[in-house]
């Protein structure tokens, strides 16, 4: 898997505000492969939103910029690259497409012109040739009438059909990387499916890489190869997905599985993990997770944990994972176990 | 427990179309289309539905918030749906509603004490002393601290908030309380907060529920039993196993099917439905599921299904089960 698109390398995007600096992003580093769908889970907060827009520079600034870091795209580091450098690669390498199918398309105009100008910016075909690919676009997302629907006013469509149009958009250039931001989140859940079977298709037959940003566990399940799990701006722990589903070993990741009431089981009450998630401050000392972790010692309030490495490209930001705190750690399991 | 508490029967809630220069009536939007159901004494009936299904609307029109077109709202055996405003502003005390969005329902103005302690002023608690022990006492129910009186809703978090709004319905000590979405805007982790206080509430001061809410799993863990509503009108009722095991209405099966798990080993066949919701403006003739439904027949055109027990305790308004 030496194909790698992506890389994030120390990543921080802070935002300089009235109250003070906020470190967004903290020392990300996250690898994308070709054709890979990688999955970036989170709470509200965790950074997992700021991380994406900062790939493709739509950080607001000012406020936002981002400290330092690379993002290497196939060998260009894209977090000093020129605004034109930019233009040229978002919508054409790496697109990207919102939660909001409501307001990510422009009112005013119909759905065949914002698919043509999105072709036609970064293709030199006729608009002729672009109206023909519009609708083969929308044919292959699955817009029945394409033909029809290519003079329609967003408003006529529904939010399914919209996101539908904007995936539509996003794969026209053929991408090579495509970021998903909570793409599913404003639709119902027949409609999820059938949105998230159409991203699946697109990678089998694109071999298009996937960036997918989102809070649902249930979706990552669906579509992602790895997952990547943020807390307070920080990557915490990293693995496969059936690795970080089924077998999760930072306490921030087996919190978050537990607190999903199961459809197949019975249970009695909910776990649930205490406080709320901590808004990122500049010179914090120790684990961020450590004030809700039901583990947390001494160490884990005064030194800060770094990424443990398990194999396997497999990581997790806790102490439990040192090799020092072994002790430790074989009590922690044992009361996850019971 | 088998006290029916609520009996909602035949309720249709219709928004008129106006349109053409005079503004007349062109059409109606049938939000509530015929829905019909009991609620038991102490239990929690979860609703199910994608958005437009007139889920919330049913909420709403059982205190008649919005007024329903038609239909029959029975509240401890006393017919509520033409009770004059001032009667039913007094029956609210016992009725009472928690909304979704913890950002809008809380007046930004007001503290928490003024916020949680209107409902009570309002039902006849006269003296401010009281007030203020209530409101301490209420708060410390709702895992918030009596110190928290003083703030104004935006010093809290959205869990916060909700805990806030829930100590607001629990002021008067209703019976019923319904809640819409009561979880919907919240993480994960928060999420599973409420979830255990609302059920701890529901032991403690033996209330009903009627929990309004479009994911499967949250309703799954919460209800006893649960109705499935599709385009204004209830497709399947019953208890929440039997739900989940053997859901029989064509389109609980696709919804069922449609939930992704976090969970790779119980990956299972997908049930993909095709196309969109119908606009209940214009919804299909007979069955309102019929144009995307697997198994449609000539008779789903014409007539529309009964909503009719199929077993016990199991209703069901499709023609394969006739």
């Amino acid at each position: 898997m030496s194909d790698r698109i992506l890389e994030l390398k120390d990543l921080h995007t802070h935002f300089f505000t009235d109250s003070g600096e906020i470190p967004a992003v903290d020392g990300v580093s996250i690898k994308v492969h070709k054709g890979e769908v990688v999955g970036i889970v989170g709470e509200s907060g965790s950074g997992k939103s700021v991380t994406s827009l900062s790939i493709m520079q739509l950080i607001p600034s000012p406020p936002g910029k981002i400290v330092s870091g690379e993002i290497d795209f196939k060998g260009e580091n894209l977090a000093v690259a020129s605004e034109k450098r930019m233009k040229k690669l978002r919508g054409n390498e790496i697109s990207m497409i919102f939660q909001e199918p409501m307001t990510s398309l422009d009112p005013l105009f119909t759905i065949g012109n914002q698919l043509i100008e999105a072709i036609r910016l970064h293709q030199k075909i006729t608009k002729k040739e672009a109206r023909k690919k519009a609708i083969n676009m929308l044919k292959l997302v699955g817009i029945p009438r394409a033909d029809e629907v290519v003079n329609d006013y967003p408003h006529q469509l529904s939010g399914g059909m919209r996101q539908r149009v904007m995936i539509a958009m996003a794969m026209s250039c053929d991408p090579e990387l495509l970021i998903a931001d909570e793409p599913t989140t404003a639709l119902d859940v027949t409609i999820q499916a059938q949105i998230l079977d159409l991203m699946r298709s697109l990678n089998e037959k694109e071999n298009t890489a996937i960036l997918l940003i989102t809070h649902d566990l249930g979706v990552v399940a669906e579509i992602c190869d790895r997952v990547v799990v943020m807390y307070a701006g920080q990557v915490v722990e990293e693995g496969t997905m059936r690795e970080i589903l089924k077998d999760p070993q930072h306490p921030y990741s087996q919190g978050l599985i537990n607190s999903l009431p199961k459809i197949h089981e019975k249970e009695q009450k909910l776990y649930s993990i205490p406080g709320v998630v901590p808004k990122p401050k500049m010179g914090r000392v120790g684990c961020n997770f450590a004030p809700r972790c039901e583990f947390a010692f001494e160490r884990c309030f005064h030194e800060n944990p770094d990424l443990y490495p398990l194999g396997n490209s497999r990581q997790s930001r806790c102490f439990l994972q040192d090799d020092g705190e072994g002790e430790v750690k074989k009590h922690a399991k044992a009361d996850i176990g019971g | 427990m088998q006290k029916p508490i609520l009996e909602v029967d035949g309720l249709k809630k219709y928004y008129d179309i106006k349109g053409g220069p005079l503004g007349r009536k062109v059409g109606e939007v049938k939000a509530v289309d015929d829905v019909s159901f009991m609620v038991m004494e102490g239990e929690i009936l979860g609703i199910v539905g994608e958005s437009g299904c007139g889920k919330s609307t049913t909420g709403k029109s059982i205190l008649r918030l919005i007024e329903p077109t038609e239909g029959k709202v029975i509240f401890e055996d006393k017919d509520i749906t033409n009770l004059k405003s001032e009667e039913m502003r007094k029956l609210r005390k016992d009725m009472q509603i928690i909304f979704q969005d913890p950002y809008a329902s809380l007046n930004p103005r007001h503290t928490v004490e003024k916020i949680v302690g209107e409902p009570l002023l309002v039902h006849g608690m006269k003296s401010a002393k009281e007030r203020q022990e209530r409101v301490k006492e209420l708060l410390e129910i709702v895992g918030l601290s009596p110190y928290h009186a003083k703030r104004y809703p935006h010093q809290f978090s959205g869990g916060q908030r909700q805990r806030i709004g829930i100590a607001r319905a629990l002021a008067n000590n209703p019976k019923l309380i319904i809640c819409d979405e009561p979880v919907s805007a919240l993480d994960v982790s928060i999420q599973s907060q409420i979830l255990n206080l609302m059920e701890e509430l529901r032991d403690e001061f033996n209330l009903t529920y009627i929990f309004i809410a479009h994911d499967l799993s949250v309703v799954k863990h919460i209800s006893d039993r649960i109705g499935v509503m599709y385009l204004g009108r209830m497709v399947e009722l019953t208890d929440k196993d039997k739900l989940y095991d053997d859901p029989k209405h064509p389109y609980t099966q696709a919804l069922l099917s449609a939930v992704p798990l976090p969970d790779p080993d119980l990956r299972k066949e997908r049930l993909i439905l095709t196309g969109d919701v119908p606009s209940p403006a214009n919804p299909p003739s007979g069955c309102a599921f019929r144009t995307r439904c697997p198994h449609a027949m000539d008779i789903c055109k014409e007539v529309r299904p009964e909503f009719y027990p199929v077993e016990d305790n199991h209703f069901v308004a499709c023609h394969l089960y006739k």
